[in-house]
């Protein structure tokens, strides 16, 4: 038998991640129903004020999505877990950088999906308007969701096999990505509000340099996480 | 255990206190007042080295992390553990100095400016490395995911850092030796090396605890990191190198 390469490894492992997942879509929905209450929850938390809410609009999305992704990244590993299903995948032999490009690009594709639904909710619930084209808004979410992913797929990794793992995984993400997600949340508000002082690059340079730092860095350290 | 340092442990212990009385003489009473803040900047010849230590220590954490990787032993691991534990006691002690120095100078007890923001962001991440050590109970997995997470959290400062920085600033420009007065130049290291005596002490210290404490977990020497797989790399736990 031909052994595969990395690419095609983390490819062939990916579509069985989101296979599983079109076919039960228990974590989609699940995501979606957490993170549309997260949204009405922040609406209530600051009241009825429309300008407030407009203008902290693209902070709520990013909250949101920061706390799903604690939900969907706790979940990618976990389905590995039952039936040692992630010694099976080291077996088979799949390469553990391979198996870290998969879940973290799994993360991310669910993250930008989930993005995507919640921006016209977002736009009717805090009346926010796009001053930009949707492209750049889709730029922004995905190079937000691709840098909660990546170190949240080492993070999982961990936290899934230790005691209190619902508490660990948020407690290390968390301070971790204060840097993306203050360059999402700026960008995403520039795309909402308009960037008439051309500060969007900047923080688009911000995120891409954070993500290659932390897909980097995964890609290296993913294999000693997962090693026994 | 055997104890052939105690001596030059307890030495640096009486060194610290006797640095930090002469230099809480000089930057109390023998360093001029400053001429916009008054005698209440004096406080920076704690804050200042409390915070020089911390990021001493995460690094210390740092280069114990990067090794073990390359070469698993279990001192690598108590001195990671020791060095990011005291890295949190004396962040934690810069960031309520500095906050008790804001709220006279600034007005504010705390603002969101770049260095304070990054410390506290880091102190937050240290926390959550410690955390994760008492989470986990196998303790060879437990040195490996931590020593990935440390690597992953003294990377993130920098960029926190300049990402708070682009977000919002107003801290003070930071002071060379140029800038200031040499006797507060004199004072401020003074106290630096009081601190750094001090930290020495504690992180040792701290180090034999978690020596102790990995040579109870690991009761069989076979039980030690291999670093190929097959080869037993570190010292035999209980046994001071």
């Amino acid at each position: 038998m031909r052994r595969r390469g990395l690419l095609s490894t983390a490819w062939v492992l990916l579509r069985k991640d989101l296979l599983l997942e079109w076919r039960t879509r228990a974590r989609l929905n699940a995501l979606l129903v957490f993170a549309l209450s997260t949204l009405l929850l922040f609406s209530f938390a600051v009241g009825p004020d429309t300008r407030l809410l407009e203008r902290n609009a693209g902070g709520y999305l990013w909250l949101a999505l920061l706390f799903a992704s604690v939900l969907s990244l706790g979940e990618s590993f976990r389905v590995e877990a039952e039936n040692e299903c992630l010694d099976g995948l080291r077996l088979a032999p799949a390469d553990p950088r391979a198996l870290f490009l998969a879940k973290a690009a799994g993360n991310t594709l669910l993250l930008v999906g989930l993005g995507t639904v919640l921006f016209p909710i977002m736009v009717a619930l805090y009346s926010a308007k796009l001053a930009m084209g949707m492209g750049d808004f889709l730029l922004v979410l995905t190079l937000g969701c691709m840098s909660l992913s990546a170190p949240g797929t080492v993070y999982s990794a961990i936290a899934n096999h230790a005691r209190a793992r619902d508490v660990l995984l948020p407690l290390l993400l968390f301070p971790l990505v204060v840097p993306a997600l203050l360059a999402a949340t700026k960008a995403t508000s520039l795309v909402l509000q308009g960037d008439p002082m051309n500060q969007l690059g900047s923080w688009l340079g911000l995120l891409a340099g954070f993500n290659l730092m932390y897909w980097g860095l995964g890609f290296l350290l993913f294999p000693r996480v997962v090693e026994d | 255990m055997n104890d052939k340092y105690r001596a030059l442990r307890n030495g640096l212990a009486v060194l610290g206190v006797l640095t930090l009385a002469v230099g809480a003489y000089m930057g109390l009473s023998w360093a001029p007042a400053e001429r916009e803040m008054g005698e209440v900047y004096r406080i920076i010849y704690v804050h200042v080295p409390a915070m020089w230590m911390a990021l001493l220590a995460v690094t210390l954490n740092l280069v114990c992390c990067i090794s073990y990787l390359f070469k698993a032993s279990w001192g690598k691991d108590a001195l990671a553990e020791a060095s990011a534990e005291v890295a949190v006691l004396f962040g934690g002690f810069g960031l309520v100095l500095g906050s008790i120095w804001a709220k006279p100078t600034w007005g504010v007890w705390w603002d969101w400016d770049p260095r304070l923001t990054s410390m506290s962001v880091m102190l937050v991440a240290y926390l959550g490395y410690l955390a994760m050590r008492k989470f986990v109970e196998d303790p060879e997995k437990r040195a490996v995911w931590s020593a990935v997470v440390g690597i992953i959290a003294y990377v993130d400062i920098p960029i926190v850092w300049f990402s708070v920085k682009w977000w919002r600033t107003l801290h003070q420009v930071q002071s060379t030796p140029k800038t200031v007065d040499a006797d507060m130049t004199l004072a401020l290291r003074v106290n630096a090396f009081a601190f750094l005596f001090l930290m020495a002490f504690f992180v040792w210290n701290r180090y034999r605890i978690a020596r102790a404490q990995r040579a109870a977990e690991v009761a069989l020497p076979e039980a030690l990191p291999t670093s190929a797989g097959h080869t037993s790399t570190g010292p035999v736990p209980g046994v001071l190198s």
